[in-house]
């Protein structure tokens, strides 16, 4: 669907975009992570055609952003970030001048425009001010914006940044129902953001791409820390040495907190051997109270964070 | 075509659903009228080349006061990147704009007609100036917002677009008076610069191709400046 070649800009002196490559595929939900400054919404800003690049190259479908970009324009809805509206221009009056810009058959607009309403829940805003609205309905009156014309590909910068939890899980929800039948671009420095919603992440940091894939795949390429978690009752650290250091696995245990009334220790095992059942089948034996146990997962976070601070 | 059309719709909307626009002809028609009744009843004459000979001065305050806003604004609070990424041209949205805003001006020349009309009712109007000079006043009005247009986008800071708008159409306005701070042999090509040399032949009904010719170089650059400008940003 879309193919980015080479993609760099220039600021003057600043690189903020170096030799970017990747490819977005039809229907995909595309998460563009990084940490602020790291070239996230100037790469959606070349991807919309509103900057253009410096140097490198970006097709869309058979397009290319040089010769085509007013048909490519028209394949895209974009919502920047911020979701920077006229003041006071009434909501209803902003998307019927979208609604005209976009080309929507006159007998059709206010179909459309209804039809979004309800999409983006926006129905008791459209004739407030856009500059009255709260930072959650102005997101929203975005995303409309963004949706007039049934968009091919939707192009968002940061859509939750600034909501409250309730319409973040919101606005998350609008984009994977949307993100059904439509191919999807969106930045965004919150990590569970992007592994609840994305399909696939492109993790960029000063300008380059650090890490290209699925949430499980990143994860997997970061190498598994492969640790389980226990809290006990009524065990000691040295019994429970001595139980489970006899399993082959196990490299070391170490003592996380202790108090009266439970131990919690870490059994690091050697990386791609699962140990929770024989751990477990050990622990059924004795007559420990176990109150927690599980495996310590790789979250997207320590993976992003250990490639954005490395360099 | 069809995109110039909606954002000269919205634009011109846009400047009346704000109360700026209101203050503004108030101003306009007061100054107007004023600097023409000050004079017409001493001349005792039944024309109103009163009202034209002082329409470039009122021109370079208001005219610059209506278009600051029309690109600046749109930088400031970041809507043109929502603008530029919908299937618009920079010309679309220049030529758009440019005609709201010569729309505009035109709204607010139209309660001037109470002057003809009420000079024709006391006296012999010829209309024929009167008719050249509002073709004229149109014409100078647009010259004046394709300026007021490229001041503003040079910059995001309204203020600062009025007041390069202020300085290049004053200049203009009173280049062809200031003439004996500049060496003779400058005098030709300045007295053609001047806007109000061009405004004054025909406000006189004279409706003569180089007039013409200079004012829709001075659109045509202004608005090709405003075009350079939003390239540059891209």
């Amino acid at each position: 669907m879309i193919q980015v070649e080479n993609l760099t800009k220039y600021y003057k002196d600043l690189c903020a975009v170096n030799r970017i490559t990747f490819d977005i595929q039809k229907g995909e939900i595309l998460g563009l992570l990084g940490p602020n400054g790291a070239g996230k919404t100037t790469t959606l800003q070349m991807l919309t055609g509103f900057l253009q690049p410096s140097e490198g190259s970006i097709r869309v479908k058979d397009l290319s952003i040089e010769k085509d970009v007013l048909e490519i324009k028209k394949l895209l809805g974009y919502l920047p970030e911020e979701a920077p509206l006229y003041h006071d221009m009434l909501v209803y009056d902003y998307l019927s001048y979208v609604a005209e810009i976009r080309e929507i058959l006159k007998n059709q607009r206010l179909a459309r425009i209804r039809q979004l309403a309800d999409l983006c829940g926006i129905n008791e805003v459209m004739h407030q001010p856009i500059g009255e609205l709260s930072k959650g309905y102005k997101q929203r009156v975005g995303l409309a914006h963004a949706m007039m014309n049934d968009p091919e590909i939707l192009v968002l910068d940061e859509p939750t940044s600034g909501l409250d939890p309730n319409q973040i899980a919101e606005i998350r929800k609008i984009i994977k129902r949307i993100g059904k039948e439509k191919t999807i671009v969106l930045s965004t420095h919150i990590l569970s953001e992007a592994e609840a919603t994305c399909d696939r992440n492109v993790i960029i940091n000063q300008g380059r791409i650090v890490a290209d894939g699925s949430a499980d795949n990143l994860k997997k390429s970061v190498g598994q820390a492969n640790n389980i978690s226990l809290i006990l009752q009524n065990a000691d650290f040295k019994s429970i040495e001595e139980e489970l250091a006899s399993l082959d696995d196990i490299e070391n245990i170490t003592r996380i907190e202790e108090s009266d009334r439970h131990l919690q220790v870490q059994l690091s095992c050697k990386a791609s051997t699962d140990l929770r059942a024989a751990v477990y089948k050990r622990i059924k034996q004795t007559d420990w109270v176990l109150l927690g146990f599980h495996q310590e997962i790789q979250t997207l976070e320590t993976i992003f964070r250990k490639l954005t601070q490395e360099n | 075509m069809q995109q110039v059309y909606h954002i000269f719709k919205k634009e011109l909307k846009a400047y009346f659903i704000s109360p700026i626009a209101y203050i503004v002809i108030a101003i306009f028609l007061i100054a107007t009228g004023w600097f023409f009744f000050m004079a017409f009843f001493l001349f005792d004459q039944a024309s109103i080349r009163g009202f034209f000979a002082w329409l470039p001065i009122v021109y370079s305050f208001v005219i610059p006061a209506i278009t600051m806003r029309l690109l600046s604004e749109e930088f400031n609070i970041g809507s043109y990147e929502i603008l530029l990424t919908m299937p618009v041209t920079f010309a679309d949205v220049i030529l758009g704009k440019f005609l709201a805003s010569v729309g505009f001006m035109v709204a607010a020349l139209i309660p001037t007609l109470a002057y003809p009309i009420t000079v024709s009712s006391i006296g012999q109007l010829d209309w024929g100036p009167v008719i050249g000079g509002y073709i004229g006043a149109v014409i100078l009005a647009a010259a004046f917002c394709a300026i007021g247009l490229f001041s503003s986008s040079l910059t995001r800071n309204q203020i600062i677009a009025f007041i390069i708008g202020l300085a290049i159409c004053f200049t203009l306005t009173l280049l062809d008076k200031m003439q004996f701070f500049f060496p003779p042999s400058l005098l030709g090509v300045l007295g053609y610069l001047g806007a109000d040399f061009h405004f004054q032949n025909i406000s006189k009904g004279i409706i003569d191709t180089r007039d013409l010719v200079y004012f829709f170089s001075v659109c045509f650059i202004g608005l090709y400046g405003a075009h350079l400008a939003l390239q540059e940003k891209h």
